[in-house]
């Protein structure tokens, strides 16, 4: 399980259309779509993006989404606020559940 | 400051050694992608820019230098070879005349050679390093350039100093932000276009530029804000796997990856609209070139064409075939890039 995530693996991506073909063919065009410029620039989207990725932990977006973010425009001190911005609503996530903990714990105690 | 490859007897000086490393990489011949989309060969359009390189010294040694200029290199363009490149001007409409180097106001006779190209009455545009400007000997350098209404293309790869001083040395960025204060003060960079103070941003590493206009947004609001400096554009300008950006690349592992990035992002209407088809370019020595890259990987105009600008005949570029390498994947990938930036 070592090298279950390899780089040059994300090169492969489009190969998962193999065997469904229709459905990648609308996954990437939806994706395309999503990442253009509309309301938001195409660099607070890879924001974002990157931000996201490390909330989902998937080494593949992160490697993307780090070099979308540079070739945006964007430097390191706002793709670390971004990477914070994850954290935070990951932490607070959690946090936030210990409510629940103190209702239950009300619940049963004296 | 580092020193220049030539300077470091590093093997990359040995122009085969390059040439060596950019034919193994893993992309596809330059060639084969162009004639994949019918524009094999690459042929000329009119000429427009004579861009003449007066010299190989600067006095900064950036790492993604594709000409590997510093203070060491000593090759410098003699008036005589100038007298032959406004013979063709004299010759030939071409409506501007492209200053570049090394940092061209280090050749004792950039000045003289100005003179002359604007009596002409032709554009001239100065490639500035911007800390030219503050070097002993040249603090009227700003009152000459703006006196003959010369365009300001200034190196700025990014609007922080983290960044500009990773590409281009220690404190390059505050010594930067001074020279572009001057030139404003000067009259450059104001809206009404008078006194043209145009930047240039390369990235700062192994990727793409963003697109042009996005970061020229992102540069005006920063350097008006922090630094309260103005400029007219901003041009994008990838790099070009030559010379001491071609080290850093190999040194940081990260060589197949950009070649393969470049190649991904192969862009036909940018390698429609490639700077070498207007563009003449002089080396220091007299050579013809069909771009500053070229010129660099001493990669002349094709068989048959003058080799010398004292050769030089008009009527022999017309719709002449252009020299192509692995490097050109520079020129054409997303927006395209050229020296006046995107293509796109």
């Amino acid at each position: 399980m070592g090298d279950y995530y390899r780089s040059e693996d994300l090169g492969k991506f489009a190969e998962i259309g193999r065997d469904a073909p229709e459905l990648a063919e609308k996954f990437f065009g939806w994706y395309e779509s999503v990442f253009a410029e509309g309301a938001l620039s195409a660099r607070e989207k890879a924001l974002i993006a990157l931000a996201v990725a490390h909330s989902e932990q998937c080494p593949y977006c992160i490697d993307a989404y780090t070099r979308s973010c540079l070739e945006q425009g964007s430097n390191p001190a706002q793709m670390t606020e971004a990477v914070h911005v994850a954290a935070a609503i990951k932490g607070g996530a959690a946090l936030v559940h210990g409510v629940q903990m103190r209702n239950t714990t009300d619940k049963l105690s004296m | 400051m580092t020193e220049s490859l030539v300077q470091r007897r590093h093997a990359l000086s040995v122009l085969s050694q390059q040439l060596d490393v950019l034919a193994r990489s893993p992309v596809p011949s330059f060639a084969s992608t162009l004639r994949a989309i019918g524009l094999d060969p690459l042929t000329r359009t009119s000429p427009r820019v004579l861009q003449i390189n007066v010299g190989k010294m600067c006095n900064q040694v950036c790492r993604h230098c594709h000409v590997d200029a510093g203070p060491d290199r000593t090759e410098i363009m003699t008036r005589e070879t100038m007298t032959h490149c406004l013979a063709a001007l004299d010759a030939a409409p071409f409506e501007v005349v492209d200053l570049t180097g090394g940092a061209p106001e280090l050749n004792p006779d950039f000045r003289w050679l100005v003179e002359q190209v604007r009596a002409r009455g032709r554009a001239v545009i100065d490639r500035c390093n911007l800390t030219i400007l503050l070097v002993r000997g040249q603090h009227d350098l700003v009152d000459f350039l703006a006196g003959h209404q010369v365009e300001v293309v200034a190196s700025l790869p990014y609007f922080q100093a983290r960044q500009t001083d990773a590409q281009r040395g220690d404190g390059v960025f505050e010594k930067s932000i001074e020279g572009l204060r001057r030139l404003n003060a000067a009259g450059y960079g104001a809206a009404d276009g008078r006194l043209k103070l145009n930047l240039v941003y390369n990235p700062v590493g192994a990727f793409l530029p963003p697109r042009q206009e996005a970061i020229e947004r992102d540069f005006r609001r920063e350097l008006a804000q922090r630094h309260d400096v103005r400029f007219n554009h901003l041009f994008t300008i990838t790099n070009m796997p030559i010379n001491r950006y071609l080290e850093y690349l190999l040194e940081s592992g990260n060589f197949d990856e950009y070649m393969q990035r470049l190649q991904a992002a192969f862009n036909p209407a940018a390698a429609r609209g490639v700077m070498c088809r207007d563009t003449l370019s002089v080396g220091w020595d007299g050579t013809l070139h069909d771009c500053d890259f070229n010129q660099q990987m001493q990669l002349g105009l094709p068989a048959g064409l003058p080799r010398h600008i004292a050769d030089f005949r008009p009527e022999a570029l017309h719709q002449a075939p252009i020299a192509i390498g692995n490097h050109c994947y520079g020129c054409t990938a997303g927006a395209g890039s050229s020296c006046g930036g995107a293509v796109e």
